[in-house]
């Protein structure tokens, strides 16, 4: 049985940083959304969680 | 002697016969040709060999004969712990996992056809030695159908409808008809999903049926069966389309959402059917007076 980190925000990436606030996980800023989109997967592939929406300019990476 | 030499292998035949029919290995790749398929035929044999033996004891008579029985049946208990350590051993490299309902299920099964195959030898022996052996083909025979027939089990076929449904987005949420299912980051991922994603409905016919799919083992045994036959498009570290069952919280349906490798509508919708309900998770507030009186 190994253990795992699930239900856990790994990465934020956002175009507006007023939207984020406080610490505890990675913030990356992205230019517009084409490379919002790119770095969202992009991190989403490498550390093997999901990309999700909160339709206001920000994704997140979470693990479940 | 003679006479229980034939008893003891009319009994041990029927057994035998009975393991033979009843171990299966289908689209759920369990057990694996050719070892895991030995493993119980052998168990099997052994199982309609003390099942055989039990009727010459008594008749010989060697009362105390009978009591090793007992210790031998306990061994058979063995066979669900053996099943259950191995299914949950394999989970953990599983993309899509079976659940642990499913593997308690499938290890329940596992021993009780044991037992029915020493019921059955029992049974033809006896018919044997009281009969003779031409009733005891006949008992054999009856009793490997009873025992096949009897121990069917339910399928989601016969507690719910599957009913074709529109799979759609609102902003990030996937939706099917008017279930949520999971928010959906990438565009690239939603027109993927758009493309080639089905939604089906599950839809209760009762109470007891409600009760059923509202469990999250009988779910994951739906998705389990459902991508073992038509694939998934998941892979590790890419688990953004996985495939997932929610329900409607007011109206107890499940929506049901899969990215499959051979996208065929119809064949998903009979395999669903086709899954077996798992025993632990059957919903049963009809049977009981409050239930009754709640459902009205």
């Amino acid at each position: 049985m190994d253990t795992k980190i699930a239900e856990y925000i790994l990465a934020i990436v956002t175009r507006d940083l007023t939207k984020v606030a406080g610490g505890g996980c990675p913030v990356f800023l992205a230019e517009d959304e084409k490379e919002q989109e790119k770095m969202a997967l992009l991190l989403a592939r490498v550390l093997g969680g999901v990309v999700h929406d909160l339709e206001n300019g920000v994704y997140f990476i979470c693990k479940h | 002697m003679d006479k229980y030499g034939e008893v003891i292998f009319m009994g041990v035949l029927a057994g035998f016969l009975s393991r033979l029919l009843t171990l299966r290995s289908d689209y759920r790749h369990y057990p694996a040709f050719p070892h895991g398929y030995f493993t119980h035929l052998a168990l099997g044999f052994i199982a309609s060999c003390l099942g055989a033996v039990a009727v010459p004891a008594i008749a010989k008579p060697d009362y105390t004969a009978v009591t090793f029985l007992v210790l031998a049946a306990q061994q058979f208990r063995e066979i669900r712990n053996m099943e259950r350590e191995t299914m949950t051993r394999l989970e953990e490299t599983k993309l899509v996992r079976r659940g642990t309902d499913y593997i308690e299920g499938i290890a329940r099964v596992f021993e009780a056809r044991n037992y029915l195959a020493i019921l059955t030898a029992l049974i033809t022996s006896g018919a044997a030695h009281l009969l003779g052996w031409q009733y005891a083909i006949l008992t054999g025979i009856v009793s490997i159908y009873l025992s096949i027939r009897l121990m069917r089990g339910a399928y989601i076929g016969d507690i719910a409808e599957v009913e074709d449904a529109d799979l759609h987005f609102e902003g990030s949420l996937l939706m099917v008809e008017d279930v949520v299912i999971m928010n959906v980051g990438l565009p690239d991922t939603r027109q993927k999903i758009l493309e080639e994603g089905i939604g089906v409905l599950i839809k209760p016919k009762d109470d007891n049926a409600r009760l059923t799919l509202h469990n999250p083992g009988q779910r994951m045994a739906i998705i389990h069966d459902v991508v073992s036959i038509l694939g998934t498009k998941v892979d590790i570290n890419e688990t953004e389309v996985i495939p997932m069952a929610r329900k409607h919280v007011d109206k107890g349906y499940l929506a049901f959402f899969v990215l499959p490798n051979e996208p065929d509508r119809e064949i998903l919708k009979q395999v669903i059917r086709n899954v077996p309900l798992i025993e632990t998770a059957q919903g049963t507030a009809l049977k009981s007076f409050y239930g009754r009186k709640a459902a009205d």
